[in-house]
């Protein structure tokens, strides 16, 4: 029997815990992706993500894939604990799998792995034992656009746009004021890259290497990274310690 | 051929005084009298084919698939009791993805005709066990090329250019030993596969029968799946006119 020894004095919670080999317990993350922001598109879905892994308030890596293909109808991005989304996406690849041996025509749609991450996220939730994202699910089956989000605690809800983290704050207002039904591909890749720079310029932990994927009823791609132009050419920015000489 | 095993047949733990163990034997008999199941290794990947035999006329066509997918590099035909092919599709199935899950890569289908017919060897090693009434041919392509396996009731397998179990499987070795299958791509393979299960279909004693194909080949990009509609329907027509042709001789 393994005893935590951090915790204090045994509390209702973990007398409840300590007698089973799992103790297993609301986790910290590590290592954690920032926002991701999505859009509906005439022609299907388009998702941006950054590249950037921080580590507490250190941007580590910065070659991380926050945007996956799933079958071939979906993709999902995540933000938050990177090893957790890791782990999804080995539970989506045994779904899709067992799906594709069936070899009976048929495959998983969008809003069919939507709902599996809901189930999964909540039931991880409800033990104490969440993965710690927040995953966006998009993805085109038979003309059908469907673009939906869930997290950690299993909050789950379609919409024509969605973000996580940040982007809920930052790009979604940005979205609801510019967003319409008939973007088209281009349109949609400006829009989301005015989001982007907003979430680069404002979010700490956002890290100017981007990808932006695309899905539709032919299939999917996910771009080369990229980076944002940014200015940085203000007035206000100029001479920055006059009137506080010595400061840096 | 067949010898009565008195008294020494009456459990899977017993050999005969000449050394052979009768209900394995028997097992087998159940594997013979099945539809006829063809599996044959071409260049460029594998083929498998299954006659099966229609019971009744209310069946849906395409249903009691007979070749299950392993993964997605594998497949697996069944001959015999069809409830214990079920079984060790499911064995193989979990095999093969824990194999993925403790060594990251695709289970090498030598890996998997090994713990496959492992399985099958247990079932004939206690008494309050039975044998498995059914004999599976499995085709896979991994880092090694495509590969063919059989695995029969006693739990022996062996690797395979070409191979048939059931009902036709004599007539059926013979044709695939006159095909060059080192020359031949897996698209012929297909049209090969439907003439010899059509050629072997024993009219007379069995009414009706339908034709299931799969294949694993480079243009199936490695992935075990059913031979696509339109190259069956060729191969159906292929087959029926070459037996057309035989009769008219």
């Amino acid at each position: 029997m393994i005893v935590d020894s951090s915790s204090p004095a045994p509390t209702k919670n973990s007398l409840l815990l300590s007698s089973e080999a799992d103790l297993q317990r609301t986790q910290t993350p590590y290592v954690t992706g920032t926002s991701v922001i999505a859009i509906k598109y005439k022609d299907g879905i388009l998702i941006a993500a950054d590249m950037g892994g921080s580590y507490g308030s250190t941007l580590r890596y910065k070659n991380v894939e926050r945007i996956k293909p799933v079958g071939k109808h979906s993709l999902i991005g995540a933000s938050g604990e990177i090893s957790d989304f890791q782990e999804i996406l080995r539970y989506l690849d045994e779904l899709m799998l067992n799906d594709s041996m069936w070899d009976d025509g048929n495959s998983l749609g969008p809003k069919e792995v939507h709902n599996y991450l809901t189930r999964v996220m909540y039931n991880r939730r409800n033990k104490f034992n969440p993965l710690w994202n927040s995953l966006i699910l998009g993805g085109v089956k038979n003309g059908q656009k469907y673009l939906g989000t869930v997290n950690m605690i299993g909050v789950h809800y379609e919409d024509n746009h969605v973000a996580t983290g940040f982007g809920n704050h930052l790009a979604r207002p940005i979205l609801r004021e510019e967003w319409n039904e008939n973007l088209t591909f281009e349109e949609g890749v400006k829009l989301l890259e005015k989001c982007m720079r907003v979430l680069l310029y404002r979010d700490r932990s956002a890290v100017n290497k981007l990808q932006i994927a695309k899905i539709t009823d032919e299939g999917f791609t996910i771009s080369q990274p990229y980076s944002l132009k940014t200015q940085w050419k203000f007035k206000a920015f100029e001479n920055p310690t006059v009137g506080a000489e010595g400061s840096w | 051929m067949s010898s009565i095993g008195t008294g020494y047949d009456l459990s899977v733990t017993t050999f005969s005084p000449d050394g052979r163990v009768f209900q394995i034997e028997y097992a087998a008999k159940a594997v013979d009298n099945s539809g006829t199941v063809v599996g044959i290794k071409c260049k460029d990947g594998v083929v498998l084919g299954v006659e099966k035999l229609i019971a009744s006329k209310m069946m849906l066509p395409g249903s009691n698939r007979r070749i299950h997918a392993v993964h997605r590099h594998s497949g697996m035909a069944v001959a015999g009791l069809a409830a214990d092919g079920r079984q060790i599709v499911a064995r193989a199935k979990s095999e093969a993805t824990n194999y993925e899950s403790v060594y990251g890569e695709p289970i090498p289908v030598k890996e998997l005709a090994d713990r496959v017919a492992s399985y099958v060897h247990l079932c004939t090693l206690y008494w309050w066990l039975r044998p498995f009434g059914c004999g599976v041919i499995l085709g896979g392509y991994d880092r090694d090329g495509p590969q063919l396996y059989m695995v029969e009731p006693s739990g022996v397998s062996h690797r395979y250019f070409g191979t048939s179990i059931g009902k036709g499987r004599q007539a059926a070795k013979t044709e695939i030993e006159k095909l060059k299958l080192s020359e031949m791509t897996c698209r012929q393979g297909v049209i090969e596969v439907a003439k010899i299960i059509y050629g072997v279909h024993d009219e007379a004693k069995d009414k009706a029968f339908e034709l299931e194909m799969s294949w694993v080949c480079d243009e199936s990009n490695r992935q075990h799946q059913k031979v696509p509609d339109d190259l069956l329907e060729e191969a159906k027509a292929a087959a029926k006119a070459a037996l057309e042709e035989m009769d008219a001789d």
